[in-house]
């Protein structure tokens, strides 16, 4: 199968193009970012996948298949230039896909579609709407990309989508919306209040996107991995420190004294789970993590202890 | 040989804790077990809490706790959970549905949420039972905990969600009575006033001025198990018709239980 993978230029979409390739498939890869030690069996097109430039990537290389995994997750990354990266690069992998004859596309979301909230319910499904956008309006273009792949589902009857949203991610990379929250030696957290995160070690997150890429599964799926953990046993187990303090505090220390910097609506983030139910995935494509939640933390423990030194 | 401790009483509840000792729903052993250590103290010598009828309560597999509001906040709730952890074996985690603002609350959410004490969504409570678990259920809802002590014994309106949720799911329903919470903290009034100030519905103001609960005697009793046959789509009639039944045998439990209850205080029973 010849698959062109969208985002080359982050890590994990760098596996998924490296696992693609292994198991024997005709792999490209494109990204704005450029990919500097890129085996030489994966040719990279450096194009932003929003210019003229990336549609000639599909005119010619006429690719199968197509992962997008060019969304920006990180809440730290500004704005508008964010939105206009995961909105109109949605809209441009699409737009191409359907005009130059791809038969399948991925698309790799994140499962904080769902959002935080005092009245969210601890495991969400995929047919739940997104909650709590109200009080966390950074998260729109990411909804609104997710919602835009979704709709192709029947705006596209011919071209096979999938939707995944996929939980944390942690390993190597230290990239990531948790790594990056767990990137001090401190890590905040909001007193009286201990959420669930669930994540997936690098490697398993890359096996099930070439699942759903092998497996041509069509529909939204949650991919979930290990069970959930409180945030204070994470911080814990990975060697930092949990500094719980009141809310109104906290809002003022965001990216000071070596805390993260989060916006504002964040916090509903680390006061609130959200935690997937997987099945769906699992039950499709066969999918099944390798490594509990217990080896990832560890493993991440010794990667990230670097960052202290 | 004593009474287990806590952690021995945890550690034989059949749940997949993971190796932080917290299971799928972050329901936590350690938190448990602090948290049994409190109320099972408590539920010993501080409401003296006698159970009568827990062999209803199936030992596995899902099942449906309906009973009454006692008193002026949910010390019913927090002994039911209690007694299914000690009076049964092996010990059981009641899961009962709070309402919204405990998540809002710090503490009280950090708590509710390692306890396995979840906002009452049907998300919530449709999952719980399909993994096979035990749900604690009080269909007066909030209106129960706001009774009066001039209406302890009395029962105010029950909602219909939980009968359809029964049916749907095809749980059995066992039914309790619980007398006792009303001496605990007997309201004379609910300010909402300082309810608003604290982030919670009410404060239930009693005659000593708080709202902490005084040491007193409670009874709780269990009726056999309940089955209705249907899908949760029949028309509110006939679900009003099975609600009606669950709370007549709540009410003949509440009698049950007072006169249990009478006996021990005056003497003539085993106290």
């Amino acid at each position: 199968m010849k698959v062109l993978v969208v985002g080359t230029g982050g890590p994990l979409a760098q596996g998924v193009a490296l696992q693609l390739k292994a198991r024997g498939h005709e792999v490209m890869g494109m990204d704005r970012r450029p990919w500097t030690d890129a085996p030489k069996g994966i040719p990279t097109f450096n194009v932003d996948i929003r210019k003229r430039a990336a549609e000639d990537v599909f005119r010619t290389q006429l690719p199968e298949c197509v992962v997008h995994m060019a969304t920006v997750n990180a809440l730290t990354a500004g704005g508008e230039e964010r939105a206009r990266i995961n909105v109109g690069g949605t809209r441009a992998v699409f737009e191409h896909s359907v005009g130059h004859g791809v038969k399948h596309v991925v698309f790799v979301g994140r499962h904080t579609y769902y959002g935080a909230g005092v009245d969210s319910p601890l495991y969400h499904t995929e047919d739940e709407p997104p909650h709590g956008i109200g009080e966390f309006p950074e998260l729109a273009d990411l909804v609104a990309a997710d919602l835009f792949a979704a709709n192709a589902l029947w705006r596209e009857p011919r071209l096979c989508t999938t939707v995944l949203r996929l939980v944390y991610t942690l390993g190597p990379s230290r990239q990531g919306t948790l790594a990056s929250f767990l990137k001090g030696r401190r890590v905040p957290m909001v007193l009286g209040y201990d959420p669930l995160f669930q994540f997936l070690e690098e490697g398993d997150a890359v096996h099930a996107i070439v699942h759903a890429a092998e497996q041509r599964v069509k529909g939204i799926f949650n991919v979930a991995g290990p069970s959930p953990v409180p945030l204070s046993s994470i911080i814990r187990y990975t060697d930092r420190i949990p500094v719980p303090l009141p809310e109104p505090v906290l809002v003022r220390l965001f990216g000071r004294f070596g805390f993260p910097k989060l916006p504002r609506g964040a916090i509903e983030h680390i006061k609130y789970p959200i935690v997937v139910d997987g099945r769906a995935f699992k039950r499709v494509t066969g999918f099944q993590f390798q490594v509990d939640e217990v080896e990832t933390l560890r493993r991440f423990r010794e990667i990230a202890s670097v960052d202290f030194k | 040989m004593g009474s287990p401790t806590a952690k021995e009483v945890i550690d034989r509840m059949e749940l997949p804790f993971n190796g932080f000792g917290i299971d799928p729903y972050g329901v936590s052993k350690k938190h448990m077990a602090q948290a049994l250590a409190v109320f099972g103290w408590l539920y010993r010598n501080y409401f003296r809490v006698k159970c009568q009828g827990v062999e209803h309560v199936p030992k596995r597999g899902r099942g449906m706790l309906v009973g009454n509001h006692s008193g002026g906040y949910a010390i019913d709730g927090m002994m039911t959970v209690t007694a299914m952890a000690l009076e049964l074996d092996p010990p059981r985690l009641a899961q009962s549905m709070t309402e919204k603002f405990m998540n809002a609350l710090p503490g009280a959410s950090l708590w509710t949420s390692r306890t396995g004490q979840f906002t009452g969504l049907p998300e919530h409570a449709e999952r719980l039972l399909h993994d096979e678990r035990l749900l604690l259920v009080f269909p007066e809802g909030a209106r129960g905990t706001a009774k009066l002590y001039k209406e302890r014994y009395s029962l105010v309106e029950f909602g219909t969600g939980f009968i359809r949720l029964a049916l749907k799911t095809k749980t059995p329903i066992i039914p309790f009575g619980f007398v006792g919470g009303a001496d605990a903290v007997p309201s004379v009034r609910n300010s909402k006033t300082l309810g608003k100030l604290l982030g919670v519905p009410y404060v239930p103001i009693t005659p000593w001025g708080l709202a902490l609960p005084a040491p007193t005697t409670c009874q709780l009793h269990f009726g056999e198990p309940m089955h209705f046959e249907g899908s949760g789509d029949e028309d509110d009639a006939t679900v009003r018709g099975w609600v009606g039944q669950v709370k007549s045998r709540i009410a003949q439990l509440i009698d049950e239980a007072r006169a249990a209850r009478k006996a021990r205080v005056t003497g003539g029973g085993d106290r």
